[in-house]
């Protein structure tokens, strides 16, 4: 009979296999079994390493949310409909604003009151919890849409008009001339912008330990506290925040390269 | 010889646009109506929920907690303005030794979460108490609000050295060498001649970096610093009173909006000498 469990602990397997930190080829597994970072029940690095793990699956997580989020923002701010623009720019207004902080606690209390009192009216007798990830991933994701929303902006004010007109003028469908002409170019000129974005969305997922995510900061702190060796322990979280950013700073500036051979000649 | 005899008709105007009810007029109206509702029900939500005992008791809070707020912020831009000078300039040394100290610095502080950095100091500093008691500085770093000074004036230091190095590098190399033909000397090139032209380029990331500190201040609050997010965490652990937090986003958002109004005028004015 086949296990129903199977699946994910094939899938969670995998993904340890991975793991950089306490996996078979991990780097804290060259440590001995008594240091402080060890990966066993003694020492703290497999804790650190889920920390880790749920750093960056947020932030991979949030990418995606928040730049759909942000392309439609900025399709409205460069719309023909004043209406439009008004909407989009009190959005980013609003959660460009906002502290992280602020919002982070705006969208983890106020969706569980929200809820509540929703229950409340729908005469559910029920408490909810809001999933710390959860709220950080809309939080986070809110926060990102209006930064990124002003990079493609001012990227799609970036194409000039006679790339428009001239994919019109060989009549193709709008559609296509968004998905072959001006994305593109489009992704070409935001990289820089949105690796920006992406650096702070990597900083960001710090604050939600703030509302009890497990992650980076907060197993550190926990070790910090327990083991009474707090400058060693987030000595430790700023160095693997620190191995966060230099590993994207390479992944996007590959990218910017490979975008770019289309201006080489 | 030929010439033109009679003139073409004149076209008929192209179709009328501007009164056209487009798609996306509908969609932008719809929300803009969405936006003014929630703003109404937000309103009338808060008018509901209006409490005089509250606000006699929580308002003067917030009010103190905005200046701590407003002090933490100046303080911290003048001193990372101070410690940024040292940093650009190593930053554009030719000395490879203090470029790659310099470097180090803004990629540490630049690289890691501004969280972080506070728990660094104010948690991390506990671990060489008795060196720091030593030297005498156990009772700076003992405090709160002097770890989130420290760390809060580091981490912009780093940010506003790189807006400075980009502001002097963007000054054209002839700027440097007209003031050396003139003669002088590189204080007064620097002074009289660069820097001048270097702060109306970096004008901008400045206003954009005091925002983005406004905004990071909030995190003091998580070390025990009673800022304005710091009283608005307190009202609310008392009271479980959600308008306690949205007090705190109006508060934020109008000094935000204060300030980059306030930056574009100054800007505006600044540069005037440069519009045509």
């Amino acid at each position: 009979m086949p296990d129903p469990t199977a699946p994910p602990l094939v899938a969670a397997s995998v993904l340890s296999s991975f793991d950089p930190l306490c996996g078979p080829i991990g780097l804290l597994q060259l440590l001995p079994d008594a240091s402080l970072l060890a990966c066993g029940a003694e020492g703290w690095g497999d804790e650190i390493a889920s920390g880790f793990f749920i750093t960056v699956t947020l932030s991979l997580a949030t990418l995606p949310v928040g730049l759909t989020l942000g392309f439609f923002l900025a399709l409205a701010k460069i719309s023909a409909a004043p209406s439009l623009r008004l909407a989009a720019n009190i959005y980013t207004t609003i959660f460009r604003g906002l502290p992280e902080l602020l919002t982070i606690f705006l969208i983890f209390y106020g969706l569980q009151i929200g809820l509540q009192q929703l229950a409340v009216a729908l005469g559910i007798d029920a408490t909810f919890e809001i999933n710390a990830f959860f709220a950080g991933l809309i939080a986070l994701a809110l926060v990102f849409s209006a930064f990124a929303s002003e990079v493609l902006a001012s990227a799609f004010k970036a194409i000039p008009a006679g790339q428009y007109e001239g994919a019109a003028a060989l009549g193709l469908r709008s559609r296509t001339v968004m998905r072959l002409i001006i994305l593109p170019q489009l992704i070409r000129i935001a990289l820089p912008g949105l690796g920006n974005l992406w650096m702070n969305l990597l900083k960001d997922t710090a604050l939600i330990s703030v509302i009890g995510l497990s992650d980076t900061l907060r197993q550190t702190g926990i070790a910090a506290r327990i083991t009474k060796e707090p400058f060693f322990f987030f000595g430790i979280a700023c160095l693997l925040y620190l191995a966060l950013a230099m590993l994207s700073s390479l992944v996007t500036s590959h990218l910017e390269n490979r975008y770019k051979r289309a201006e080489q000649r | 010889m030929s010439h033109v005899t009679e003139l073409l008709p004149p076209a008929p105007p192209p179709p009328e646009t501007k009164g056209r009810v487009t798609p996306a007029k509908i969609i932008g109206w719809v929300l803009v109506a969405a936006w003014f509702l929630a703003g109404v029900a937000l309103a009338a939500w808060l008018i509901g929920a209006w409490d005089i005992d509250k606000i006699a008791l929580y308002g003067p809070k917030y009010l103190s907690g905005l200046w701590v707020t407003i002090e933490l912020v100046v303080i911290c831009i003048l001193l990372g303005a101070i410690i940024s000078i040292p940093v650009c300039y190593g930053r554009m040394s030719q000395n490879r030794v203090l470029s790659a100290f310099a470097y180090a610095y803004v990629y540490f502080f630049r690289g890691t979460p501004l969280i972080a950095q506070l728990f660094l100091i104010y948690y991390g500093f506990g671990s060489f108490r008795s060196e720091l008691e030593a030297i005498g500085l156990w009772t700076i770093f003992r405090d709160a609000w002097n770890c989130a000074l420290f760390a809060f004036s580091l981490n912009t230091a780093a940010y506003q050295a790189e807006i400075l190095r980009g502001a002097i590098e963007s000054i054209p190399r002839g700027q440097f060498e007209g003031a050396k033909a003139l003669g002088l000397n590189r204080f007064h090139t620097f002074r009289k001649i660069i820097l001048p032209q270097a702060m109306i380029v970096a004008l901008r990331p400045y206003g954009n970096e005091i925002i983005l500190m406004i905004k990071a201040s909030a995190i003091v609050s998580i070390v025990t610093v009673f800022d304005l997010m710091g009283e608005t965490r307190r009202a609310f652990s008392r009271t479980f009173d959600f308008q306690t937090y949205i007090w705190a986003a109006v508060f934020y958002l109008v000094i935000v909006e204060m300030l980059r109004n306030i930056w574009v005028v100054l800007e505006n004015r600044l540069t005037r000498h440069l519009k045509r």
